[in-house]
């Protein structure tokens, strides 16, 4: 027996912590709260009828905090796409039955690292052995080290990676939240400090502190909340590996791209229907996979489509419009904060509004290309 | 995800230096002789090698398999050139940290080293060898820890 999960739930309440960027005076765990107590009044439901938490690691820790008592948890964590996961999940248990109201966090210290736990393993795990030797650091030596397949593999220049990073600029110019919001050019991103090349400071990801929350119900619940539901329209993740090193092509995500097949073969809607796109930015190039990935573009094609600004506003499909990972926030797992731009949009209360939105598609990334997640989300009930 | 122990006060951040498992023992004990080893599958058509070491092939879950010394050749696949170092390699910036892809066919994270760190010198294709960089480590417990790193150089043509 298989349950149709199409159009099934909806996400009826979205909210981001009411600061974003640098926030000292606040532990991870309260972030985490912040933004549930925001959601839920965005819902305008009582926090009593949420009977399903779902996080980034323990959905016990949040149950307690916020006093809630569920029957459904899901604590899974791959990374920052981890809240597209937790989506999926929801809206199966919703539509199973096995609970009735969601509740999904996301809160990180990332820059003040208040109330933060460590990060990578020891010396005896897989990275600690065979890849942390060689001198990474983390995110910016790692996630980056494929970008230079696809140069080779498709002659993507330096110019059009940094292409995306003004693309974005762009776009956060328009949106009062954004951290960084002064105009770039692509000049301005290849004179910037070299971090590993081929990449710039500006070509790297914020860190910040922050949190986002989403409250979900089934379809038919969904009616009566006081905003416009965002239905969930198809979904689809997937994992490749723990390590860069054993990446099977490093000139595409095999997790994008069984995660975006998925979700587009649920929805049963072609990428021309897609009005609005966000891919967890980390790092310049990830929109560029994201792109290719996911079938908008074929291979090869996005370091000029980026290059074109076709992304950026005024173009003809619009990415990453609240700034993205590398202009408006980032706090170490960002996947909720694409989700949140998503939902805005398809409600009409963007910052940098486009016009006639009714199909987004959310797509995030977990650790570095280990995993993936993608949510296509409508407005549009009869769709 | 294991605590950090807390450096002693004054103390300069060691470099990270790989801890074997079980599993990995005697991949680390042949670098420490500078061989470079590789496993395959004797039940997989073809016997295809594979890395990182695993007790069992990853593709068929054959526990059948072989550790082998690999010819050391590899070329250039991708790689980042880091203009900031990790704990302890403060003073080696600029370096590469590069996927090479061996002879045999695996790949690995490796550093290239005896290179002019700049585009310009590292094509991808670019043929390499193995070169080995030898550690020795004070523990805690008074005994000293000693690792062989395999790195890759261009080939000696």
């Amino acid at each position: 027996m298989t349950i149709d999960l199409r159009m099934a739930a909806a996400i009826i309440g979205a909210a981001e912590t009411e600061e974003l960027g640098v926030i000292p005076d606040k532990s991870a765990l309260q972030l985490h709260a912040d933004a549930a107590i925001r959601a839920i009044a965005d819902a305008g439901i009582a926090k009593s009828e949420i009977d399903g938490v779902f996080t980034a690691g323990s959905p016990a820790q949040i149950a307690e905090y916020l006093q809630i008592e569920p029957t459904f948890v899901d604590g899974t964590a791959v990374g920052g796409c981890s809240f597209m996961l937790h989506v999926a999940h929801a809206a199966m248990a919703l539509a199973t039955g096995r609970c009735n109201v969601a509740l999904i966090t996301h809160g990180q210290s990332g820059r003040s690292r208040v109330g933060e736990g460590g990060r990578f393993g020891g010396a005896a795990t897989l990275m600690g052995q065979f890849e942390s030797p060689y001198g990474t650091w983390g995110p910016p030596s790692v996630f980056t080290i494929p970008f230079v397949q696809h140069m080779h593999r498709y002659g993507t220049t330096e110019a059009q990676l940094a292409a995306v990073a003004v693309a974005q600029r762009q776009w956060a110019e328009r949106n009062p939240r954004a951290m960084m919001r002064d105009p770039i050019t692509i000049d301005d991103v290849l004179k910037s400090r070299l971090i590993c090349w081929p990449f710039h400071i500006l070509e790297c990801c914020l860190v910040t502190d922050g949190g986002g929350a989403l409250i979900m119900t089934r379809s038919d619940r969904a009616k009566h909340a006081p905003k416009r539901p965002v239905y969930v329209m198809g979904m689809g993740e997937s994992v490749e590996m723990s390590m860069i090193s054993q990446m099977h092509d490093f000139a595409s995500s095999g997790a994008f791209v069984r995660s975006s097949r998925d979700a587009f073969a649920m929805a049963g809607i072609s990428h021309g229907e897609v009005d609005h796109v966000m891919i967890y930015d980390a790092f310049a190039h990830l929109p560029i996979f994201g792109m290719e990935d996911m079938g908008f573009l074929k291979r090869g094609e996005a370091g000029p489509w980026f290059a074109d600004m076709r992304s950026a506003p005024g173009g003809d499909l619009p990415v990453n419009t609240n700034g993205g990972g590398l202009s408006y926030t980032h706090t170490g797992m960002y996947g909720m904060f694409a989700i949140q731009e998503s939902v805005r949009q398809l409600r009409g209360e963007a910052a940098a509004q486009v016009d006639d939105v009714r199909v987004s598609v959310a797509h995030g990334v977990g650790g570095m290309f280990f995993a993936a997640g993608t949510l296509i989300l409508t407005n549009d009930e009869s769709a | 995800m294991p605590a950090h122990r807390p450096l002693p006060s004054g103390a300069v951040p060691r470099r990270p230096l790989p801890e074997p498992t079980p599993e990995t023992q005697a991949y680390w004990d042949a670098c420490q002789q500078h061989r470079l080893t590789l496993q395959r599958c004797l039940d997989c058509e073809g016997k295809p090698a594979y890395s990182y070491p695993r007790p069992f092939c990853p593709a068929c879950l054959s526990r059948n398999v072989e550790s082998f010394d690999a010819s050391g050749r590899a070329t250039l696949h991708t790689y980042i050139i880091a203009h900031r170092g990790a704990p302890g390699f403060e003073d080696k910036t600029p370096y590469v940290i590069a996927i090479v892809e061996l002879e045999e066919g695996p790949r690995m994270m490796t550093n290239v080293v005896e290179v002019d760190p700049a585009p310009e010198h590292l094509p991808v294709g670019l043929q390499l060898e193995v070169t080995w960089e030898d550690h020795e480590q004070a523990e805690r417990d008074g005994t000293t820890r000693r690792v062989s790193l395999p790195m890759f150089r261009p080939a000696a043509s």
